[in-house]
Order: structure tokens, then C-alpha cells, then sequence
């Protein structure tokens, strides 16, 4: 194997991206170094990955040496293997996970999304001391749910260098969803930089990783088409307010200079791991978005999927042709393929680069892989700007070839050109939004769909039985610009019917979280809960992209206060992203309901909500599972610059 | 020290006190109710930068002048330690010339500015000086990486500088950078060459190649210009009050 440079050199960088081909797929290596090639294409009638089942597991984390991309790197795996083995659950079994630490740091392993004892879900500090070295801790609980999770470390990086893995979990009833052939489709980003070093360059180099940026070449070419007084003006205003629209993730694929390897089952796209099928099956996909950072936009060209679950719990099945799927989230989605050749395609939102697998009715058939789609720009919108606002960003909107938000289907907002207002700009955290600016002006994907109305609160949230009450409710948040908040969004938008930037209007059918709907039939994961809330909880998703500090309402762990949602309860959770990036926000130990147009018997369940930059939305949750539980931004080094808290239900 | 100057002096400590405490008054009872002794985050990591922005040849006159400019931080989030340091060597003379170094404590005190006071002391043929320095660093509107800073030293002189740069890409490697740094002194220092008022300007164009972010050659041009008295000492010494030299280099991070 050539030693190579990282980030320096086209040809070395592509095989960065690509990694290694199929014949030397990512070798993983015992610690006595013995090679234990892993095969691209899956044994019949596996999900596709090693996997264990049955109600006792032995797992051992340990340090071992990968290959992903041509150079040899040491990654903390689970039984060694990139990912982790499957774990093949039945809901009513108690299952007994003995897990050894074999790595000379503490470790730890969470059950994601699952129903569990806070004493076992995992997150050292808060509800266990972690494992040290050398020790082997004893997870036991009784499965409670069905579908599609995964686990991972909660322990500093470890996420990021490998471990983690798929949890499946057979329904004790008759699974409504019925399929010839069942496969986990796992997304991850692999580098082979120091997770350390990546903090350092997110902490000190401005857009270290984007090779996006706005160019020279990019400002005349926005006024050949736009003006030059239009583009100056939107130039300005970007400029202004110190804020990039090409920031789009912290941590690229980019082949100039970026560091990820987008892998699906822990291939690289050059080593294009395949699932098989037979031409009239239904293949039931388990896409499971294990990265550390990065957003997917999924499609399989010349397929129709059927997205029939999310997050574990089973959905009305919603026919589309691409997903955006956050970093922590699954879908499960159905197809029926009658070609002999398919390729799941999966870009990272910054479109740096994709992960990439074949489904085919024989080893070695591919499908010709799609160019990814047109970089695309953040808008006033994404800044929580009203509509005034996005007007003046009119040149910008038409720059960028991707459909930005609305505009797509606003034709008068498009023509608003030069002659726009830049009142909506300066007034970044005023109160005093214009009215103009709120929900019902966004309407896009849905026509004219309408954010529900808000439940009806009590005016002063109830006391519950250990004299506890939620906070912070609004009253309690007092958000002011600073050192950790460089913006608060004036005028949020509610915009569950949009699938994202960079997708909006492209001309694929692409699910949008008010597509989802729970599934009253079959195995339900926690029951219905009819009450209205007893108190509203407010979160800001804050930051500062600069000096990479970013926290809840303004403030990083150390700083705040657990939120606190009385044992008992019924609680409205409202989520406001005041930053420039989508956010995952997920909660341990409980389900929440997202507050999407669904019936109120038929809000979808998530363990991990995407909250769009700009974004303003609610969730609900029933306080049932007493203890204290992580709740945090699934973006690993968002985590742990601060966006992190934690939830006491008691 | 002039009692004048130890008033100033104290007064930087105590608000640079002042604010490095107010972020640990804020601090809420998460800590409390952990389990064991390590948190589930570590959010606030130290973390450490060094950087070579000028690091250079300057000539096309018949002199041949080695340039640095550099700056260090290490610490949190919101306060870091900073040493900073600039200076020309004159290669075929072996004489340091407008040189200096500057050690700072941080505090973070907006979005984007950071408030910073410290020690600055300057190596020169003529007498060296100390000063207690006040100032801001951070990034401005329209994307300038600017400082502005106050100084009082030793002697009882007080000078000012704002400085200021700004990345231009062209693509996304090549990239064109604008920066001065302009000087100003209460009073006359004549030992040192120095007049009142506006003293000199060190301005350049660098254009420079970014074949890691780290590491990035550049050519470009560089502007030096003394002003009123502090150009009349030079002219007097039979120096230019005015250069326009070249410039080729590498910037480095570490």
C-alpha cells in the first residue's frame, strides 16, 4: 500500500473518497494482526452485516486496525468488526449484554432510541460511571419495542472511530410490514484524521473544512445574472451579519481538503457493497444514519421506495423517490426492484461526496452511479429572517442551482429582485418579527399546508406529585446575543413540509416530515396518550460557528440547568434553531411525538428530530420513564461543544 | 512606572479580572448531581494554534529584509493565552529592525470580538520600551480580521494600532489578502525615531496558494510608509519614508 498525504494531491484524495476497492474492502485485523477479510456481499438471508442474536451477547470493544482508505488506522470496534455486529433482538425478551473494555479509556455503549432503566442506557456521568479499561459491564433490560435502532459509544470520539452498530428487533406480533428479503443499510463517515485534530480545526480555522466557498468568480457570475448592485447588496448582507451561506456542515468530504469517507456497511464506494435479490421480491431496506456528522439525501434511481417506518415505529407508508435522513434517524422503506441492477445513492448534504452500495440480482452487476446534485446556498430563511428579509437574498436564491426554500413555489417573492427591503436583515434578534414572516407564507411541497395550531397551555404549569415543574418553560428563557449566540432567529419558520435545502424543488417526490404518520395497526411502541400539555418547554438551538461554541438556550453543559419534565406529565417541547445548520436533537429514554398535521392519535414517534436551520417546531412527550437522560444534538462535535443537556424526569 | 501608567495598568487587570469571572458566576447545577467524576461531555477543550502569517522575504530595492508575523493562543473557548510576535531581520546587515512581542490574556466578550490585555515589548537598536497593552481582536463586518489596541509604556509614551486583513478567494485555494497595520504615538520619542500623530503603515497584497490550509506559498507586495516626524528621522538617517518591495513567502500553521 502507498503511503499517502492527507489532503494534498488529487489522485491520493480520490482514493481517500472512493477507498479502497472491493478486492481489499476494509480489511479489518485481529489484534494478533491476523487479516479477516470481510466479503461486500452479504450471506442470504442475513441483514447483511455480521450479527448476533438471541437474549445474551458477549461484546468486547477493542482497539484495531482498519483500512479504509489505503492507510492503516487504529479504530475502537465492537467484537472487530466496522460496524459493529448486528444485534438481532424479539421484543418481550430481557436481553443480557456483557460488554469488555479493552481499550486504556473509559468506553461506554447506548442503546439508541431504546426504551430502558436509566442505569442502562449508557451515557457515562450521567447514568453510569462509564466502563474503565480492562472491565466488563453487564447491560440487562427487557425489549419493550420493536424495529429498527442502532448503538454506539458515548464516550468522547469513539463514535467517530468506529464504534457502533444496528439493533433490529422482531415485533411479537405479526410485523405489518411483510418482505421477501431484509437488509440494514448503515451510513457512516470515516476518517482517518484524529477526531482531536478535527476539533482543533473547527476550533480554529474558519470553514477549515469547506471547499464551497464563495468565490470571485462566483460574485460575477451572481451579476452577469442577477446585477451587479443586486449581488453587491446580497453580498453585503451576508457579509454583514459575518455569516457564510456555503457553511453547510462543519466536516466535508470534499476531495480538496475535506476528511470523510462516506461508507454503507462499513464499505467505501470503490468497495460497493451489494445485497442481493430475485426480480419480483420485496426488499425491505433498514437505513440506519450511524455518521458522526453528516446528513444523507438518499434516492435509488429507478426505484420507488416505501418508507414504512421511522425511527423504529412503523409509518403509513409514504411512496417517494429520496429521503434526507439525519444523523442518528432511520427509515425503513420498501422496494420492489424488476431491474437486474440498482444503485443506492446516498450524498452527503454538502454534496463533498456519497456513500454508495448496489442492490443486484447477482455479484458484480452495478448501476451507473448519478452525479451528485448542485452545491447549494443557506438563505434568510435559514437565519430565522422573515420574508422581507429573504427578499433581498434574491440573488443569492437564483444563484445557487439547488431550489431554495419556498421560492420555488413563490414566483412574485422571485421577481422581488433589487428593489427589496433589508429591514428583516438588521433587526437579527428583534422581537418585533414583521407579520408577514410566519407560517402561512411557506407553503411548498404541500400546497397549502399549514403548521397545526399549538395545543391549548394552562396558564401557570402544574406542580406534579415530587413538587416538580417544567422548566424552562418560555418565561424562563432569557436569550441575548453574546459570545455563544451570534444570532436568535427573529421570525422561525415551521417547515415540516419542506424537505431541506439543496432539495426543495427538485423534482423528486422527497419525504418531508409531514408525510409522516403513525401506523394505528400492528405493534405499537409506547401507547397513545390522548391529554393535552401541562406545560410548554423551550429550547433555542444555539451557537456560534466561529469560535465553535454551541449549546441550548444559549448555554453549554456546565453552564445550565437540567431541563425538567415532571414524572407524569404531558409536555409540549418547542425547538427553535436559531443557528445556520440543521440540527438532530434527540432524547434519551422516551419517545416524543412530533407535532406535524398528522390526527393527534397519529403523531409520528422519533428518538431524533431534525430541526432545520431557521426552524421552528414542537414535540410532544409523555414524562413516564423516571430518571436522568441525555439530550443532546446527535452531531458528535456539536455535543461536545456544548450542545448537550440533560433531561430529570422525577 | 508613573503613577498615570500604574492607574491604567490596574485598570486592565481588574476588567480583564472582571470578565474571565462572569462566565463561572453563570455556571448552573448540572455538575451536581453527577454520577462518578467524569462528565458526559468534555465541552470547553484547551486547545492550541500557532500560525506564521507573515513569514517572508521583502526586497527588489538592493536590501534583502526577513519578515515575520506570528501569533500563538492556547485555552478555552473564552480565554486564551496569546503571544504574538512581528519583526524584520535585515539579512545582509544581521540588524533586527521594528520588532516586537506581545503576550495577552483574552476574554471572549462578544459574537466575535475578543477583549485583550497584556504586555508588549519591543527589541530595536534604539532603547527598548515595555507597554501595557489594551485592546480587541476579532472578526468585523464584511469579514475583516481586525485588532485595535491601546498602549502606555514605561517611559509615559501611549501609541495605538489597528490592523486588519482580509481573504479574497479566487478559488478555493487561491486566495487574495489585503492587510495593513497602522501606528500611532501620543508623543514624540525622538531617540527612538519616533514623531506625534500618525507614525507609519505596513500595508501589502499577498497572494497566496493554499495546498493545505496549513501550508501556503504567496508572493505579493508590500507597502511601508512613515509619516510626519517619524519620516523626517528616517530621511535624516538616509532611509526611504516610503517602500513599495516585494514579497515571497509561506504562510504556516502548526
Amino acid at each position: 500500500m502507498s503511503s499517502m498525504t492527507h489532503g494534498v494531491g488529487g489522485i491520493s484524495r480520490r482514493r481517500f473518497v472512493q477507498g479502497l476497492a472491493a478486492g481489499a474492502a476494509v480489511t479489518v485485523f485481529s489484534p494478533t494482526m491476523l487479516p479477516l477479510a470481510r466479503a461486500a456481499v452479504p450471506r442470504p438471508g442475513s441483514y447483511g452485516l455480521p450479527e448476533l442474536s438471541g437474549t445474551e451477547f458477549d461484546l468486547a470493544i477493542e482497539p484495531t486496525a482498519v483500512n479504509v482508505t489505503g492507510t492503516p488506522r487504529l479504530a475502537t470496534l465492537v467484537n472487530g468488526t466496522l460496524p459493529g455486529p448486528l444485534l438481532r433482538w424479539r421484543e418481550g425478551d430481557t436481553v443480557t449484554m456483557r460488554v469488555t473494555n479493552r481499550l486504556n479509556t473509559p468506553s461506554s455503549i447506548h442503546w439508541h432510541g431504546m426504551l430502558v432503566p436509566p442505569e442502562m442506557d449508557g451515557v457515562p456521568g450521567l447514568s453510569f460511571n462509564g466502563i474503565a479499561p480492562g472491565e466488563t459491564f453487564t447491560y440487562r433490560f427487557p425489549v419493550r419495542q420493536s424495529g429498527t435502532y442502532w448503538y454506539h459509544s458515548h464516550s468522547g470520539f469513539q463514535e467517530q472511530t468506529g464504534l457502533f452498530g444496528a439493533l433490529v428487533i422482531e415485533p411479537r406480533e405479526a410485523d405489518p410490514v411483510a418482505a421477501d428479503r431484509d437488509y440494514v443499510v448503515m451510513l457512516n463517515d470515516w476518517t482517518d484524521e484524529d477526531p482531536h485534530a478535527i476539533v482543533r480545526h473547527l476550533k480554529t480555522g474558519d470553514g477549515y473544512y469547506n471547499y464551497q466557498k464563495r468565490t470571485l468568480a462566483d460574485f460575477f457570475r451572481d451579476s452577469s445574472k442577477n446585477g451587479f448592485a443586486a449581488t453587491l447588496k446580497e453580498r453585503w448582507a451576508w457579509g454583514m451579519m459575518r455569516m457564510d451561506p456555503r457553511d453547510i456542515v462543519d466536516v466535508s468530504g470534499a476531495q480538496l481538503g475535506g476528511t470523510y469517507t462516506y461508507l454503507i456497511n462499513g464499505q467505501p464506494p470503490a468497495a460497493n457493497w451489494t445485497g442481493l435479490f430475485q426480480r419480483g421480491e420485496k426488499v425491505r431496506l433498514r437505513f440506519i444514519n450511524g455518521s458522526a456528522m453528516s446528513y444523507f439525501d438518499v434516492r435509488i434511481p429507478g426505484l420507488k421506495m416505501t418508507v414504512v417506518a421511522a425511527d423504529g415505529s412503523n409509518v403509513e407508508p409514504v411512496s417517494v423517490d429520496e429521503f434526507r435522513i439525519g444523523v442518528a434517524e432511520t427509515y425503513d422503506v420498501l422496494v420492489e426492484p424488476q431491474d437486474d441492477a440498482y444503485t443506492i445513492f446516498a450524498q452527503s448534504l454538502d454534496r463533498s461526496g456519497y456513500a454508495r452500495a448496489t442492490l443486484a440480482v447477482r455479484e458484480g452487476l452495478t448501476a451507473p452511479v448519478p452525479p451528485m446534485d448542485p452545491i447549494f446556498s443557506r438563505t434568510m430563511t435559514d437565519m430565522g429572517m422573515s420574508m422581507s428579509g429573504m427578499g433581498a437574498m434574491h440573488g443569492m436564491d437564483m444563484s445557487s442551482a439547488g431550489g431554495m426554500d419556498g421560492m420555488a413555489h413563490q414566483p412574485s417573492a422571485m421577481t422581488m429582485g433589487g428593489g427589496h427591503q433589508m429591514s428583516g436583515m438588521h433587526d437579527m434578534h428583534g422581537a418585533a418579527a414583521s407579520g408577514m414572516a410566519m407560517g402561512g407564507m411557506h407553503h411548498g411541497g404541500h400546497h397549502g399546508w399549514m403548521p397545526p395550531p399549538t395545543p391549548p397551555l394552562p396558564a401557570t404549569a402544574p406542580t406534579n406529585a415530587s413538587g416538580i415543574v417544567a422548566y424552562p418553560q418560555p418565561k424562563d428563557v432569557h436569550l441575548q446575543r453574546g459570545p455563544a449566540v451570534v444570532n436568535i432567529a427573529a421570525s422561525p419558520t415551521t417547515r415540516l413540509d419542506k424537505p431541506g435545502d439543496g432539495l426543495n424543488g427538485n423534482g423528486r417526490r422527497v419525504l418531508t416530515y409531514a408525510d409522516l404518520v403513525r401506523l394505528d395497526r400492528g405493534p405499537q411502541n409506547i401507547a397513545f396518550d390522548a391529554r393535552d400539555p401541562q406545560a410548554e418547554v423551550l429550547l433555542h438551538l444555539t451557537g456560534n460557528m466561529d469560535r465553535y461554541i454551541f449549546g441550548f438556550n444559549g448555554q453549554t453543559y456546565e453552564q445550565a440547568r437540567p431541563v425538567r419534565l415532571p414524572y407524569g406529565q404531558r409536555i409540549l417541547v418547542t425547538l427553535i434553531n436559531d443557528t445556520m445548520m440543521e440540527h438532530p436533537i434527540h432524547l434519551h429514554g422516551m419517545f416524543t411525538e412530533l407535532h406535524n398535521s398528522a390526527d393527534h392519535r397519529r403523531r409520528p414517534l422519533k428518538h431524533t428530530v431534525s430541526v432545520k436551520p431557521g426552524e421552528k417546531l414542537h414535540y410532544w412527550v409523555t414524562a413516564d420513564e423516571r430518571g436522568r437522560w441525555a439530550y443532546h444534538c446527535h452531531l458528535l462535535y456539536h455535543m461536545e461543544a456544548g450542545m448537550f443537556t440533560s433531561a430529570e424526569v422525577a | 512606572m508613573k503613577p498615570a501608567n500604574k492607574n491604567l495598568t490596574q485598570m486592565l487587570a481588574a476588567a480583564l479580572a472582571t470578565a474571565i469571572a462572569a462566565p463561572a458566576l453563570a455556571a448552573g447545577d448540572h455538575m451536581a448531581g453527577m454520577l462518578g467524576t467524569v462528565p458526559p461531555i468534555h465541552t470547553d477543550p484547551t486547545v492550541g494554534y500557532a500560525a506564521l502569517n507573515q513569514n517572508e522575504w521583502r526586497g527588489g530595492d538592493g536590501s534583502n529584509t526577513y519578515r515575520w508575523d506570528g501569533e500563538a493562543w492556547y485555552g478555552s473557548s473564552f480565554n486564551r493565552l496569546w503571544l504574538k510576535t512581528e519583526g524584520s531581520l535585515d539579512t545582509d546587515t544581521g540588524t533586527l529592525d521594528d520588532t516586537e512581542a506581545q503576550a495577552l490574556l483574552s476574554h471572549a466578550i462578544s459574537p466575535f470580538f475578543d477583549l485583550q490585555a497584556g504586555v508588549r515589548y519591543d527589541i530595536k537598536t534604539a532603547p527598548s520600551r515595555g507597554w501595557a497593552t489594551l485592546g480587541f481582536e476579532g472578526l468585523a463586518p464584511m469579514f475583516w480580521d481586525l485588532g485595535a489596541y491601546l498602549y502606555a509604556s514605561d517611559a509615559g509614551h501611549y501609541g495605538a494600532r489597528l490592523e486588519g486583513s482580509y481573504d479574497l478567494y479566487l478559488t478555493q485555494r487561491l486566495v487574495l489578502q489585503p492587510q495593513f497595520e497602522l501606528n500611532a504615538y501620543a508623543k514624540r520619542d525622538a531617540r527612538r525615531g519616533q514623531g506625534s500623530g500618525l507614525s507609519d503603515l505596513d500595508a501589502g497584497l499577498r497572494l497566496r496558494y493554499e495546498i493545505r490550509r496549513e501550508f501556503a506559498p504567496y508572493i505579493g507586495l508590500s507597502y511601508e510608509r512613515l509619516y510626519g516626524d517619524t519620516g523626517r528621522y528616517a530621511r535624516a538617517d538616509g532611509e526611504d519614508s516610503s517602500k513599495l518591495l516585494f514579497v515571497a513567502g509561506i504562510r504556516l500553521w502548526l
